[in-house]
């Protein structure tokens, strides 16, 4: 049932922000530049986390760059971000991290105690998660280059022996789960830019992974097919690829979409949708649906999990697209992002 | 969330469509056009065509700012945004609008200062924050945005802020719909009238549609039951025989407009004698200029702007598609030669643009061959 993604050529002349952006452009970039020169069957997967077979374990490795701008926004920050961001490729992978590299980039004239400040999130971050950081490197470039700090981390873990994810193992017929509210980081970033005038009582959702991880392996098993972190794209983008890499029809219910009013009223003035804003401490879960109701009970029970909902299904046909119903029996497409109207934030 | 969830109630809104189905004459073919580009994204998002009889077509109108804007305008744009010096702001809608040498956007990567601004008092406090550039807004839009334009100009006066300029591209919707009533090949039966426009300029401007037309016309506001409550209004004028200026959109939209923001339009900007339309060619009295006593802010006063006139590409119809004689589908470059990543014809980019709404929330479906029944199916 997999179908034989279009090989992509890159002819873009210049690289621009949309190409960073996650949706089409950046997919164009990936696999019509970097694919084709660097091929490989690990790299070809373009999974979330690389997994390495090693005497009958299997480790996986991941890396992630932050650019964030503003370095701080309510419920977070850079130095927390590095870390979230990188344990959770890892967390999706089916895999318990084991430790993380940093590499900062820092901006000639950035005050010692921002640096400070971001190390020391990074450090309650990764004492959070149950991790260390094993090493690092440091690099200072000319003011005006690095928008104060850039924070590069890999990450290293023991894939759990229970996991088999793959876009290959969804069927038709399983069920797809979130753990809780969409879009809640991507507007209280582009809020705290204060470039809008504009407030919400809203935080990131900037938060490991794990616990979540663990609940549906423990409450699913074998039935846990495929995991992703919805972070830049957003939902619509991460459920495009499951679509296109599975070669099913991704089915979501718009009533189930769990989204703050805050989210809801920032994207209807901005002319946003939900389902495309960045999350940090979201996952999407495909389950096998007659593990669904206990695997989302699961979710619910872990702390910050309560609003976890079964968003929609996985069906046979229109292969490779994601479609949303409305309450009264409307029907549209949600394709992956095209441009990218939103400043980094992630 | 208030004023959202009413409006987007599944009880009334399935009562409105069977009413609609019960109202429509099953003989006869609607052809209603809704003006409004915003009309037009929230149409095929919230997927209404499926709730309407299939004897009643939607033609979708001109009302897109960003796509009526001839590709000429965006080069003189972009010829402003090339010199050096000068912050050029626009809104993000235009970002990915091509011009003959690339997009904004693009001009952005090659080194030009473009930046994206939520509205132009933005770009007013961007030339406070830097007096040593000269900051440029790249104003668009009908009568919605033209007040928010002429109130930062006259902020601008009131400041003396002097590194600030607008390259004027206002337009008026009124000469718009006349010129779709003159066109011979078009064949209506009425008008979802213009939303966010009606806010400033209210209602009266469109009566002649029904007194020298005979046209039905209701202004209506963007939610899923106001654009149903809206086509049932115009079906009970057909079918009553009358034709007449309704406004739907009452809790918004007062009958006399908004005086305030009619005032400062005044202040500021004065009619052109004729402005290129995409599409509908030239139009006379159809666009706003600055009035001499800004000219101070006056960005094609102030820069030597070419002038440029580009025809569009001549297999893209953006034209017809644009007058409502052609669906999106239609034009020979849709969905090929044309799509959102690499649009010919600007209504590919805006969201407003119908290219832009058919292939996001439609196109995929119709081409992955796919049966309806399976979809509407409830999953969860």
């Amino acid at each position: 049932m997999r179908e034989a993604a279009a090989r992509l050529t890159f002819r873009d002349p210049l690289i621009e922000l949309v190409h960073g952006a996650g949706g089409k452009a950046t997919r164009r970039l990936i696999e019509g530049l970097f694919l084709p020169l660097l091929e490989n069957p690990t790299l070809a997967a373009l999974a979330d986390a690389a997994t390495i077979p090693l005497d009958g374990l299997r480790l996986a490795l991941t890396t992630d760059a932050f650019v964030v701008r503003p370095l701080r926004f309510p419920g977070g920050s850079i130095g927390e971000l590095a870390v979230n961001g990188t344990i959770n490729d890892l967390a999706v992978s089916g895999a318990h991290p084991l430790g993380l590299l940093a590499a900062f980039i820092v901006e000639a004239g950035l005050p010692s105690d921002v640096l400070r400040a971001e190390t020391e999130a990074l450090a309650r971050a990764a004492q959070q998660a149950g991790i260390v950081v094993l090493g690092g490197d440091t690099k200072v470039v000319e003011h005006g280059k690095a928008d104060g700090l850039y924070i590069v981390t890999t990450g290293i873990g023991l894939v759990d022996a229970r996991a088999e994810l793959g876009p290959e193992r969804v069927r038709p017929g399983d069920r797809i789960l979130i753990t809780g509210p969409i879009g809640d980081h991507g507007i209280t970033v582009l809020l705290a830019r204060g470039e809008l005038d504009l407030e919400a009582d809203l935080v990131s959702d900037t938060r490991p992974l794990t616990p979540f991880v663990a609940a549906l392996l423990d409450a699913a098993g074998p039935g846990l097919r495929w995991m992703r972190d919805p972070t830049r794209g957003g939902v619509a983008t991460a459920l495009n690829e499951l679509a296109r890499e599975a070669g099913v029809a991704v089915l979501l219910v718009e009533e189930a979409l769990p989204v703050r009013d805050a989210v809801r009223g920032a994207c209807e003035l901005l002319g946003l949708d939900p389902l495309y804003v960045a999350n940090e401490g979201q996952l999407l879960a495909v389950v096998d649906p007659s593990v669904a109701e206990a695997a989302l009970a699961a979710l619910r029970r872990v702390p910050g999990g309560e609003l976890a909902a079964c968003i929609g299904e996985v069906r046979t046909e229109p292969a490779g697209v994601v479609t949303v119903t409305t309450a009264y029996g409307g029907q549209r497409v949600i394709d992956m992002l095209v441009g990218d109207p939103l400043p980094r934030i992630c | 969330m208030r004023y959202v969830d009413e409006l987007r109630d599944p009880r009334l809104i399935r009562s409105v469509a069977a009413e609609i189905a019960r109202l429509a004459d099953p003989d006869r073919h609607y052809r209603i056009m809704e003006v409004c580009g915003g009309h037009t994204h929230a149409i095929y998002r919230h997927g209404l065509t499926e709730l309407l009889p299939p004897n009643i077509e939607l033609v979708h109108g001109p009302g897109c700012p960003v796509c009526v804007l001839p590709m000429g305008r965006i080069d003189d744009g972009l010829a402003i945004a090339d010199q050096p010096g000068v912050i050029f702001t626009a809104f993000g809608d235009m970002m990915r609008v091509p011009g003959r040498n690339g997009t904004p956007l693009e001009h952005q990567a090659r080194g030009a200062d473009v930046r994206m601004v939520y509205s132009p008092l933005d770009a007013l406090k961007l030339a406070q924050a830097n007096p040593e550039k000269h900051v440029v807004f790249f104003a668009i839009g009908f009568e919605t945005t033209a007040p928010s334009t002429a109130l930062t100009l006259q902020r601008a006066k009131a400041l003396g802020v002097r590194n600030f300029s607008v390259f004027c591209n206002h337009v008026l919707i009124v000469p718009a719909i006349r010129a779709i009533l003159d066109s011979p090949d078009m064949r209506l039966d009425g008008f979802i009238g213009p939303g966010h426009v009606s806010t400033v300029i209210g209602c009266r401007p469109y009566l002649f549609v029904a007194r020298d037309y005979g046209k039905p016309l209701v202004v209506s506001g963007f939610e899923p039951l106001d654009i149903l409550q809206s086509i049932l209004m115009i079906l009970r004028q057909l079918a009553e025989g009358r034709a007449e200026v309704e406004n739907q959109y009452r809790r918004v939209v007062p009958w006399d407009g908004n005086p305030a923001a009619l005032r400062a339009m005044a202040a500021v900007f004065e009619l052109r004698p004729y402005f290129e339309w995409r599409g509908l060619g030239f139009i006379s009295q159809s666009a706003l200029k600055i009035a001499p006593a800004y000219a101070e802010w006056d960005a094609e006063a102030r820069f030597a702007v070419p002038g440029i006139r580009v025809t569009d590409p001549k297999a893209a119809q953006c034209g017809e598609v644009l007058k409502g004689v052609l669906k999106p589908p239609q034009c020979k470059l849709f969905g090929r030669e044309c799509t959102p990543e690499h649009p010919i014809g600007a209504l590919m980019v805006s969201s407003e643009g119908a290219c832009a709404a058919y292939y996001h929330y439609v196109h995929r479906l119709a081409t992955a061959g796919r049966s309806d029944r399976c979809a509407r199916q409830q999953p969860v």
